[in-house]
């Protein structure tokens, strides 16, 4: 496949490979003190298992996974929001498809619909306006979930129906931001990470500069990265270079994809639909100040938590804890997927009790599904 | 001409007139059965022979679209279960076929629909005997709904059961992967891909019959329907108590499909199939397998993707582009597209 197959090369995969494990040599990492390495984003997660990559590279490197996958760290109050919604006669309520199965508390949104709830998946907030402009006496609420890749495309959809004037059109706004998740983790005395490969398609909206503090304030390297195996492979050496050569800096490996200053029609959507919250909770690590998104009040109408007195507009919030889940040890490095009293006992694919084991770019789903967590014999 | 209606009502299922003139003018017309007592009545010279074994299968068709490229539920439903008799061994004969319609469809689509299943029984070499219609209320289903139960003779000496693959046995499938869920996916257009991937349906008794005539020691074949060639391998690789391994830049697929995949974050792997078999031979019988495979038209694109190993019993591994293992487990619910 054009544009894919170059990027998954074995030849050059394993050049780079050996140059991986050189600089490793060089900085004298081992099994026993090796680098740590966050990939941020659930996608590259997915890819390091898909294509074994952490069975391919040195012992000397150790990948924690980072909290970037959206559905992963949706809290559980957040999914029961929803379905409060949902359940709702007057409402059809929309959302992308790996959001279905994501527990709340009493149930998921899979189940919600079982029970008789109008629930919809759809592949866009467009079709969702769609679907308003078609239902004129329904309410039509979208499930806004997403970091910056998702976010331009729920602040056109409201755009658009503020053109239109439509009236039963409303977003239940779920979106997050990168950065702060990141600057939290690098705040935890217990972090021991020492550089990240960042979200490519998450700048390729936002550029790559809103990653400047990681090296100015907090000495680590960040490398934006592709999703292809190359680009990571790519990534990982040029964080190991750093590394090597004491150098903290922001590299652009995805630089056929992503613009230095990213999307400006898309910033300008964002700032005009959008103002950070005070504060947002994240399931597996609390609450975030300035980590999420909501809906400024010039937009107003398009905001289901205002609709439908719900969420953060209906007052203040408890975090829940749910006991014996160990998912913000998991992602702050402090704890192997496998090393969790739960993983793979009280929480499997099938019945998720963390937020890793959710979605399949989910670190425990990704160690589950493709055999980190159970030994795969090695091939001969 | 009795039947004037455009669609189907309520009368249609009423057990009058309007359903005995449905009946006649789109079915019976067409399947032509032996006669039109409630029951068929049926001879072969095949079980006649000692040793010779029934062998009975049934299955139910619901698919959205009804209708979509390479085939339409017609088609699905006599090249499935006439599958499901072929990968075990059996030659089918007979199928019976009954349709749940929605109040409300159109009788040309009813017509469209009996003359895939007439052209696909024809090609497989079945017949449909006997059948039924019930018609129910705009709503408790959607358009049209078709049964089929199918009945094969399974010649003497002949035993095909996962339970028999042995580590070392090569695994081989008749052609790409997952074209009849990506077909499905893209004909439902609520995707906004313009790619038009034609459906995989269609029936595998000849296949087998080449294969089974070259290679008297095959010792299983899969239908790869609903769940992918990683279900159909899971399955047997539990059967046997054996391990499977396969590799990713063996496998079969279309560019669309693989680019599909790519964008909605989909397995190939587990999309479903409706003419995709996995079939397990001895090492040695390898070759002729797939030279008996290829001179048939549904198996040109016959291929060896893995073998069984004696690895951890019901495990599936898959050797990947870059060496790399992973395991290929069972499919969790269903699979759903991603966000980003």
């Amino acid at each position: 496949m054009k544009y894919a197959d170059e990027f998954r090369d074995p030849k050059a995969a394993k050049a780079l490979l050996a140059k991986i494990g050189a600089v490793v040599d060089q900085i004298g990492a081992t099994a026993e003190k090796p680098v740590h390495i966050m990939e941020i984003c659930g996608g590259h997660t997915h890819a390091i298992f898909r294509y074994g990559l952490d069975k391919l590279t040195p012992a000397g490197i150790e990948f924690i996974h980072g909290p970037g996958c959206p559905v992963c760290v949706l809290p559980m109050a957040r999914v029961d929001e929803c379905v409060q919604i949902a359940e709702r006669p007057e409402v059809i309520f929309t959302t992308f498809g790996d959001a279905m199965r994501v527990p709340g508390t009493r149930k998921s949104l899979m189940q919600a619909k079982a029970d008789g709830a109008d629930i919809r998946m759809v592949y866009s907030p467009l079709d969702a306006l769609e679907l308003a402009r078609r239902n004129p006496d329904r309410e039509v609420v979208f499930f806004g979930l997403g970091f910056e890749t998702t976010t331009p495309s729920t602040a056109f959809s409201i755009q658009q129906a503020a053109r239109e004037g439509l009236t039963n059109f409303s977003v239940f706004c779920n979106h997050i931001t990168v950065p702060p998740p990141i600057k939290a983790l690098l705040d935890d005395p217990h972090m021991v990470l020492d550089g990240f490969v960042g979200p490519g398609h998450v700048s390729m909206v936002i550029g790559v500069h809103p990653y400047d503090f990681i090296p100015r304030d907090y000495g680590k390297p960040i490398i934006v990265a592709g999703f292809e195996p190359l680009d990571l492979l790519q990534s990982v050496l040029m964080v190991l270079e750093q590394i090597r050569d004491g150098r903290a800096e922001v590299e652009n490996q995805y630089a056929r994809v992503v613009p230095e200053h990213g999307n400006p029609a898309s910033i300008a959507a964002i700032a005009d639909v959008y103002e950070p919250r005070p504060s947002f909770e994240w399931r597996g690590l609390g609450e975030i100040e300035e980590s999420g998104l909501r809906i400024r009040p010039a937009y107003a109408a398009y905001d289901a938590e205002e609709k439908f007195g719900i969420g953060y507009a209906a007052g203040p919030r408890v975090v829940e804890e749910i006991e014996g889940c160990e998912c913000g040890a998991v992602m702050t490095g402090r704890m192997k997927p496998v090393h969790c009293p739960q993983f793979g006992k009280g929480c499997t694919p099938e019945m998720p009790l963390g937020a890793l084991m959710v979605s399949s770019e989910g670190a425990c789903a990704a160690y589950y599904q493709y055999g980190g967590a159970r030994a795969v014999e090695p091939a001969e | 001409m009795a039947l004037r209606d455009e669609r189907v009502t309520l009368a249609h299922g009423g057990g009058g007139k309007a359903m005995r003139d449905l009946i006649e003018e789109v079915f019976t017309s067409v399947f032509q059965p032996d006669g039109m007592e409630d029951q068929a009545r049926l001879v072969s010279e095949a079980l006649q022979q000692p040793g010779a074994r029934l062998a009975m299968t049934t299955d139910s068709f619901v698919v959205d679209p009804v209708e979509f490229p390479g085939g339409d539920i017609g088609k699905i439903a006599v090249c499935g279960t006439v599958n499901d008799l072929a990968v075990g061994g059996a030659r089918p004969l007979w199928l019976s076929a009954a349709f749940i319609i929605e109040e409300g469809t159109e009788i040309a689509l009813l017509r469209r629909i009996v003359a895939s299943m007439k052209a696909e029984a024809v090609a497989a070499g079945v017949r449909i005997v006997t059948g039924d219609t019930k018609v129910v209320g705009r709503g408790s289903a959607d358009k049209v709904f078709v049964t089929t139960a199918g009945v094969g003779v399974i010649p003497p000496g002949r035993d095909l059961m996962a339970g028999h693959v042995r580590p070392g046995d090569v695994a081989i499938v008749n052609g790409v992967l997952g074209d009849h869920g990506a077909a499905i996916m893209a004909a439902r257009g609520d995707m906004a891909l313009s790619a038009e991937i034609p459906s995989d349906c269609q029936g595998l008794g000849h296949l087998m019959e080449a294969v089974l005539a070259a290679c008297p020691n095959v010792r299983a074949a899969r239908d790869a329907t609903r769940g992918g060639v990683a279900s159909a391998l899971n399955e047997i690789a539990e059967a046997a108590g054996c391990g499977i391994e396969i590799e990713e830049t063996a496998l079969p697929l279309r560019t669309e499909v693989k680019g599909m995949c790519e964008i909605l974050g989909l397995d190939p792997l587990y999309l479903a199939n409706e003419g995709t078999l996995v079939l397990f031979v001895p090492e040695a019988e390898a070759e002729a397998a797939l030279a008996a495979m290829r001179s048939v038209k549904a198996g040109q694109g016959a291929t060896i993707i893995g073998k069984a190993t004696g690895g951890q019993a019901g495990r599936v591994t898959m050797r990947t582009l870059f060496g790399g293992a992973r395991i290929v487990d069972m499919l969790v619910g269903e699979q759903l597209p991603r966000i980003c």
